[in-house]
């Protein structure tokens, strides 16, 4: 229901209150990081603009290192997530096996018990694998993932039965039709669910903290939270502007393509 | 010729092209690498855990023996681990009710053609892209008394020099906030969504009958949100009990444990104590309090969905 | 050394395959890596300054590289070791808070020194330190670390705001009732009636227990035994300690009420949102080159004696490295606390440097005459004591904390935070008191 006259102007200040209220926080973090200490608390508008704080934070810890450990994680975690997820979504929606349902009801209890609760005993786990402080170990918990299984599953069954029929007329095996049918139709979903995969990895702090002990392996979170350890002297600058380094892909990406973010949501039916 | 209607759902079952155990080989074959690893880092140490509570931890050279219930009862002698499950309510019922409703309310403005919706799409959303321990440091810096953005702004009306983090009222408070101000753009994103499947043809029949707009929401929109609400509603709690991330970086459970919260607690015994065995039982509980809250709300509203 | 590939086993067995041929080989052969887990706990530009350490380290040692890891604060540092222990991959030396000590031996995870000084020179360096900073470093007649940056709290002084107040500006406290009398001075309001001007901050988290044995010390009470396994938290004398504290906020108000955020207590003294502040003598440099006004260092005030706990980080040698790694960091050890670079680190940090013998030299002499308050945090050294440690230290300490964070924000009274503490720690120490 579109209002219109005072209502509308009403929902509009209201949304820009928010709105501002909501952007507040970056707008000062930007600030801070673009201007040299001493203004940090100080909103004197003739204040010298500086990237020295970027350039400190920089060389204060290996970020660059950081950045790749991100990337090669956040891809891996992806690449095999989209295989497995969709091998078992096509199981799950198109093969009566033994068990199915069963199967099926227990690959959804990872959804409550995510590995982040079961850091005690995985890291046991990947103790015994040898995996501590691996780019591998700290993916290899979240490879299977059963919200992508239950995505995947529930789109799958949605391809309807007369393209099986023309695929399999044409002499597909099952493996070719999956390929050739189902996995291009899927793409929204693919899309939509790689979005949300790579920003929950992107951010995730808690499981990498423990796995990781040296540079080589520890993504960004971790390095961030290490060098803005309370402990020191905090210098809000060169902290903001870490901030703003670990953060500005994500934020980038997302600024660039909201539209397509939101819209591939929508299309993925995801309610 | 495939006759793939008698075995509904287009499933592969006992047709010409594929036997009863063909169909059992290969979906086992395609489910089996998800399978293993979900057993290996789910089911298993879900095993594991209940089985490491009832034993000991192991120390240098002595092992883990079996113990029973010390544990737990050692859990109900602990008066953090109590004030960690307090706390958790409390952070879930103020983090949960309030950035659902916001996030419907932004994604409501944001469906609308107001002016500037791509700024107010942005402002909204952008705080869910960044980790949880950049949003900490962040509002680390706004709690900071005097010279932080929150006291200065109460300055200019006369008031503030307050420690915001540092008194055992507010810093919960502080933290519920910054969560809050996380999590509501993620769940606006799903809420527009939906709105965006509702027909607008729902909305001119409602208008024609003069219905206010409070009234289209209550009886109307609401109803059809329902599924996207328990959704996020499920997501919600499990991330309440997931997300320690802030409290990690600036309070430490401080002060003097009004922020520590159950997984945080567990962390703390497990990998700073390395009482293993005891932290096996406070994850136990965890999972327990996890399971319970979302089996409940998934029957719970399961009656009162509407689905379409 | 660590598993640093994304595909973890097979480098793995390929580096212990390696591994146990190096083990085999004469020591001389080939290179030594060692890995160091380091942490920061004060301002400035620490991190660059171990690089630099290990760089020269290396310059004069061929043969060995040092690859120093920044693991984050004290607390994180003895966390990530431990982790890395548990999972197989300590490092090959780290330096720790010198408190942790009873948990490494607990988890067999060091060596004494004793077992790497041979010769007569290794020994008498062992023995070169000051006896202060040993307390926390010995036990049961064995070295298990060897202090590195260590420190004492001091009180920094702003003496513009006390020469604005009317006090002499040259003049620190020297007794509790002292303090108490400038801070009432010191203390200022603005136009509305709130404080513009705290006359002292004492910082209370993370690890308000440190700043507390000040408060204990000068008050002539210990909080622990000499082995670790009994604390004395319910002693009358820490109470009445403890109830000082908390009645410089909650009674007379010259000082901030509920828990002070340590990171920022010096950016508050730069701000001059404080006029005197108790930290560590390790960031006196920190203050120096932020502080833009004249300031003062001065020893603890007294009550019924002066002091200071001792603070700050020992190197410890892990067992897991093999014995060539150990000479190795031994070797780095002994390098790092050499007279000229002892002095080097306290002068670059404000950690006090940690031998006599660091002092004597000629660059340590010429800075004290420019700058006689870098002296101060080592003239205290006959009034410290020993941190507080015990065996499960985390959690002991902890308790304590959350004592002291409890009384200081009114939630209980400083005689119950106390009890309450105790019979934590007890429960805690039962199974270490066979």
């Amino acid at each position: 229901m579109e209002p219109a006259g005072l209502t509308r102007a009403l929902d509009t200040i209201g949304a820009w209150v928010l709105a501002l209220l909501w952007f507040l926080p970056l707008i000062y973090a930007v600030w801070t990081a673009f201007h040299p200490t001493e203004f940090a608390a100080r909103f004197d508008l003739a204040a010298p603009l500086t990237l020295r704080n970027f350039a400190d934070a920089w060389a204060a810890a290996p970020f660059a290192r950081y950045f790749l450990n991100t990337v090669l994680l956040v891809t891996m975690i992806l690449a095999a997530q989209l295989v497995l997820v969709t091998l078992a979504g096509y199981a799950f929606a198109r093969f009566e096996f033994f068990g199915r349902e069963v199967l099926f009801a227990l690959v959804l209890v990872q959804l409550m018990v995510m590995p982040d609760v079961l850091i005690v005993e995985n890291y046991q786990t990947l103790r015994r694998l040898g995996l501590i402080d691996t780019l591998l170990g700290i993916g290899l918990p979240y490879m299977a993932s059963a919200f992508g299984i239950f995505l995947l599953r529930q789109t799958f069954k949605t391809v309807p039965r007369e393209l099986d029929e023309a695929a399999r007329v044409e002499g597909c095996g099952f493996l070719k039709m999956l390929w050739l049918v189902y996995v291009p139709l899927a793409r929204p979903v693919y899309i939509a669910y790689g979005l949300v995969s790579i920003s929950y990895h992107w951010n995730n702090f808690l499981w990498p903290l423990i796995v990781t002990n040296s540079v080589t392996t520890r993504p960004l979170t971790v390095g961030l939270s290490i060098f803005a350890a309370v402990d020191q002297g905090i210098d809000w600058a060169i902290i903001c502007a870490a901030t703003l380094m670990t953060s500005g892909p994500l934020l980038i990406a997302f600024l660039l393509f909201q539209r397509q973010f939101v819209q591939s949501f929508v299309r993925a039916g995801i309610r | 010729m495939l006759d793939l209607s008698k075995h509904g759902d287009g499933l592969f079952a006992a047709t010409s092209d594929m036997t009863r155990l063909s169909a059992n080989v290969h979906g086992w074959l395609l489910l089996l690498p998800a399978a293993a690893l979900l057993a290996l880092f789910t089911h298993y140490p879900t095993l594991a855990t209940v089985w490491q509570s009832f034993r000991s931890t192991p120390k240098g050279s002595r092992p883990s023996v079996f113990i029973g219930l010390d544990n737990y009862e050692a859990m109900l002698e602990d008066p953090i681990f109590l004030k960690s499950i307090v706390n958790n309510l409390v952070y879930a019922a103020g983090t949960i009710p309030t950035s659902i409703a916001l996030a419907m309310l932004m994604a409501v403005w944001v469906n609308q053609n107001l002016a500037g919706r791509g700024f107010l799409r942005m402002a909204y959303f952008t705080p869910t892209v960044l980790p949880m321990i950049a949003v900490a440091n962040i509002w680390l810096f706004f709690y900071t008394p005097d010279y932080g953005l929150i006291d200065q702004v109460l300055k200019l009306f006369g008031r503030g020099g307050f420690n915001w983090l540092g008194t055992k009222d507010t810093a919960l408070w502080c933290i519920i906030v910054m969560t809050i101000w996380k999590e509501a753009g993620f769940f606006m994103i799903f809420y527009l969504a939906a709105l965006q499947q509702i027909p607008p043809s729902l909305a001119e029949a409602a208008a024609l009958e003069g219905a206010s707009r409070w009234y289209y929401f209550r009886r109307v929109m609401f109803p059809l949100l329902m599924p996207t609400t328990l959704f996020v509603l499920i997501n919600a709690v499990i991330n309440s009990f997931r997300l320690i991330d802030h409290v990690l970086a600036i309070t430490r459970g401080g002060p003097d444990n009004a922020t520590t919260l159950l997984l945080f607690h567990l962390w703390e015994v497990a990998f700073k104590f390395w009482d293993t065995g005891y932290g096996a039982a406070l994850t136990v509980v965890l999972l327990a309090l996890l399971a319970g809250l979302a089996l409940g709300q998934y029957f719970y509203f399961d009656r009162r969905v509407h689905y379409r | 050394m660590s598993f640093v590939s994304v595909r973890g086993l097979k480098p793995a067995l390929a580096g212990a395959g390696l591994l146990a041929l190096a083990s085999v080989l004469p020591a001389s052969v080939e290179a030594q890596n060692l890995t160091f887990y380091y942490p920061v706990a004060v301002g400035g530009p620490i991190t660059k300054l171990i690089d630099a350490l290990a760089a020269d380290f290396e310059k004069e040692n061929p043969g060995i590289k040092v690859k120093p890891v920044y693991t984050g604060s004290y607390q994180d540092t003895i966390a990530k070791t431990l982790t890395a222990l548990k999972g197989g991959e300590p490092p090959h030396f780290a330096v720790i808070l010198s408190t942790d000590m009873y948990t490494l031996i607990d988890e067999e995870a060091v060596v004494p020194y004793e077992e790497l000084a041979k010769t007569d020179s290794d020994k008498a360096w062992l023995k070169g330190f000051f006896p202060g900073f040993m307390e926390n470093s010995q036990t049961g007649g064995k070295t298990w670390g060897i202090p590195f940056q260590r420190s004492t709290v001091v009180l920094y002084w702003n003496k513009e705001l006390f020469k604005e107040a009317g006090l002499d500006p040259n003049k620190p406290p020297a007794t509790w009732a002292e303090m108490l009398d400038y801070a009432k001075k010191l203390t200022k309001k603005g136009p509305t009636g709130n404080v513009v001007q705290w006359g002292i901050q004492v910082p209370s988290s993370g690890f308000p227990y440190w700043l507390f044995q000040g408060f204990t010390t000068q008050n002539d009470v210990r909080l622990m035994n000499a082995t670790g396994t009994e604390t004395y938290y319910d002693k009358p004398a820490v109470i009445e300690a403890l109830q000082f504290w908390v009645d410089l906020s909650r009674k007379h108000q010259v000082h901030p009420p509920g828990i002070v955020e340590w990171g920022t207590t010096p950016k508050d003294f730069f701000e001059k949102k404080i006029a005197m502040m108790w930290t560590t003598t390790g960031n006196l440099t920190n203050v120096r080159n932020n502080a833009k006004f004249d300031f003062g260092v001065a020893m603890l005030p007294a009550n019924k004696r002066r002091g200071s706990p001792t603070g700050g980080g020992n190197f410890y040698i892990f067992k897991k490295a093999t014995a060539a790694e150990r000479e190795a960091a031994f070797k780095f050890a002994k390098w790092a606390t050499q007279p000229e670079r002892a002095a080097q680190w306290g002068i670059g940090t404000g950690y006090v440097a940690v031998t006599p013998a660091a002092w004597e030299t000629a660059k340590m002499k010429q800075y004290v005459a420019g700058f006689p308050a870098a002296a101060v945090a080592r003239d205290q050294l006959p009034h410290a004591v020993a941190e507080l440690s015990t065996h499960e230290n985390q959690r002991v300490t902890r308790a304590l904390d959350d004592g002291l964070q409890a009384a200081l924000t009114g939630t209980k009274t400083a005689e119950q935070a106390m009890k309450d503490a105790q019979r934590e720690a007890e429960r805690i120490l039962r199974p270490h008191k066979k």
